[in-house]
């Protein structure tokens, strides 16, 4: 009887031990995000003293308004705002149906199409953005509302670039969701529009919130194809404005409290959003993507 | 493929309407074949004008003479591989290439061996310093890239960055004043801190949640016959996650190939620009600085077919799922 508890007790103490080891990692890892919104909420004039505060000791929201009265951040973010909105609209009504057609039906060609899919998910922006660059410019001399510097023509790659993932992941949800009960629907008498809209779609929403969240991330975050198709001043998204807002800044000396306020105002809105839904979202990756 | 072999996922199904009674869907779904193109359409548009085109335009630029005549309206003429010849003897290219590999490999193993141990310790911890572990993983994660990068810049600023300030502290005057950015080593160093900090959240979270689907009795038994932790852990918990730790590191080895936008912020502290690229930095330089594009389509074309060969093996596991 003694040979249980003492397997029982030593695990005990080392568990004790990781769990101390597990914090200060936590601490190590958290460090950076905390130091940004730290150094937003202190005056520069403390963050250039020779002598840094690990505590907000000497809290100001004085770099918030000076960001927030730059000539820049307003448009920026009106921009990343209709870019992002446009991306999710085109996102999820292509990839939805696109996800229907894979998941209910077997139809000639459809492991060519999911293959394809597969594979341009993982093509890099790095290896298009030239072609795309070109095609925008040429685009734009005759269209300029799909040219360079516009909110559709970036809105157009980014959809692209997004779909395969997004249908890769609703098929998963569509999947999820049986035809039987959809047939059940139809034998009780509802013509098959009305049992997809009424049993099939509900059951859907998870999944759509879970893509939604994916590309509205991904598209608000985006920063290699928005610098190279947006080289206008005025057509920045919020990432490329604060690359410039910092290289403006740098051109004077770096105030980095002003800089650590744009990025805690870029970064925390979508880290609380990203907490927030999470749960979801990284189920809806994991049943997609990572695992079945 | 399918076009002329209807195999793999569709003979399964196939032989079940066959056994079983057809059911009405079943029945629908032979009589409208049409549908599932339909519903392709949207999608299969967007990818052709987003994706197709651009990659269409590379090839043929790539093979074609396109300097300052055709900037000018000239029409390009046709020079074969000239522009590969031309950019693969290009000793520039060569170093950009072993540089972006080496930093790949660094970076993707660092952060699955990392990854896998913060998952380890994850399910080793008391369960409210777990939480707190994900929580921090989160964060880091949910951290947009570019506010992640100019927040490494201010930590390792040379000037009154906190990371120089505590080496000092620690006695190593040395780096007092020390700029890590301007040295293409130091640079490559900071430049891997940001990727590892931000990329191991996805990989402790995925090899977490593949580590949770171990059952419990297996575990159980094996403590009952006497199997210490480690051996636990290398004989039953690392073989069970493998599938998934191989798909994370060849995922993460994807994604460190094509690192740009990181190096380009970095090189705004002023890095020596031409010693710092990697490849997505090269081509940016060559198309976008240069205005090389024949060159820039070019080496686009080898990182798009070094992508499509290193994502074979996972897009194969992932059509096993789609097969089941």
């Amino acid at each position: 009887m003694s040979a249980p508890t003492v397997t029982r007790r030593r695990p005990r103490a080392g568990k004790t031990l990781l769990s101390v080891l597990g914090l200060v990692l936590s601490l190590v890892w958290v460090f950076p995000v905390y130091w940004m919104v730290l150094s937003a909420v202190t005056p520069n004039a403390r963050l250039t003293a020779s002598t840094p505060s690990f505590l907000p000791v000497h809290f100001t929201l004085a770099n918030f308004s000076s960001v927030l009265g730059d000539s820049g951040f307003g448009g920026a973010l009106r921009m990343s705002l209709m870019i992002t909105g446009v991306t999710l609209v085109l996102v999820l009504s292509f990839a939805f149906l696109g996800a229907l057609a894979i998941s209910r039906w077997r139809f000639r060609g459809r492991t060519s199409f999911v293959l394809a899919v597969l594979f341009i998910q993982m093509l890099p922006a790095e290896g298009l953005f030239i072609a795309q660059y070109k095609m925008l410019s040429t685009v734009g001399e005759s269209a300029p509302v799909l040219g360079l510097n516009s909110v559709l023509g970036i809105s157009i790659l980014y959809t692209a670039t997004l779909v395969p993932f997004t249908i890769w992941m609703l098929r998963g949800f569509v999947a999820g969701v049986p035809a039987e009960l959809e047939e059940a629907g139809m034998v009780d008498g509802l013509s098959r529009t009305k049992a997809f809209l009424r049993i099939t779609f509900p059951l859907l929403a998870p999944g759509l919130v879970a893509s939604g969240v994916y590309a509205f991330l991904q598209a608000w975050n985006e920063f290699t194809t928005a610098l190279v198709i947006l080289p206008a001043e005025a057509s920045q998204t919020l990432p490329v404005w604060l690359r410039s807002f910092l290289s403006a800044s740098a051109a004077r000396g770096i105030d980095w409290a002003e800089v650590m306020a744009a990025s805690t105002l870029i970064a925390v809105p979508v880290i609380v959003f990203f907490m927030l839904v999470q749960g979801r979202m990284t189920s809806g990756l994991v049943a997609g993507a990572v695992k079945g | 493929m399918t076009t002329t072999t209807p195999a793999g996922p569709t003979a399964p199904t196939a032989q079940a309407t066959a056994s079983t009674p057809p059911s009405p869907i079943a029945i629908r779904r032979r009589r409208t074949p049409a549908t599932p193109y339909l519903l392709l359409i949207p999608a299969t548009l967007i990818l052709l004008v987003g994706l197709g085109y651009p990659v269409y335009w590379q090839v043929v630029t790539s093979l074609q003479q396109f300097g300052m005549m055709q900037q000018f309206g000239a029409p390009p003429t046709f020079v074969g591989l000239d522009n590969y010849a031309r950019i693969f003897t290009d000793d520039r290219l060569w170093a950009v290439v072993g540089r972006s590999i080496v930093f790949c490999l660094v970076n993707a193993f660092l952060t699955v061996a990392i990854g896998l141990g913060l998952a380890l310790l994850m399910r080793a911890v008391h369960g409210a310093v777990r939480i707190v572990m994900q929580v921090v993983l989160l964060l880091a994660w949910a951290t947009p890239l570019v506010a992640a990068v100019t927040v490494f810049r201010w930590l390792f600023d040379y000037r009154t960055g906190v990371v120089n300030w505590l080496l000092v502290q620690i006695g190593l005057e040395g780096y007092d004043g020390y700029a890590w950015l301007a040295q293409p080593l130091t640079f490559f160093f900071v430049a891997t801190l940001v990727i590892v900090w931000m990329s191991v959240p996805f990989v402790a979270m995925s090899l977490y949640a593949g580590l949770t689907q171990v059952s419990e009795e297996v575990l159980e038994a094996a403590r009952l016959d006497g199997a210490r932790p480690g051996q636990i852990l290398w004989h039953i918990l690392l073989p069970l996650v493998r599938p998934v730790l191989a798909i994370v590191l060849l995922l993460q080895i994807i994604w460190d190939l094509r690192v740009f936008a990181q190096i380009r912020l970095l090189q705004d502290a002023g890095a020596p620009i031409s010693e710092t690229n990697l490849l997505g930095n090269f081509i940016y330089e060559l198309g976008i600085g240069s205005q090389d594009f024949a060159g820039a389509a070019a080496v686009s074309i080898f990182v798009l077919l070094l992508t499509v060969l290193l994502a074979a093996p996972y897009v194969r596991s992932l059509m096993k799922e789609d097969a089941v």
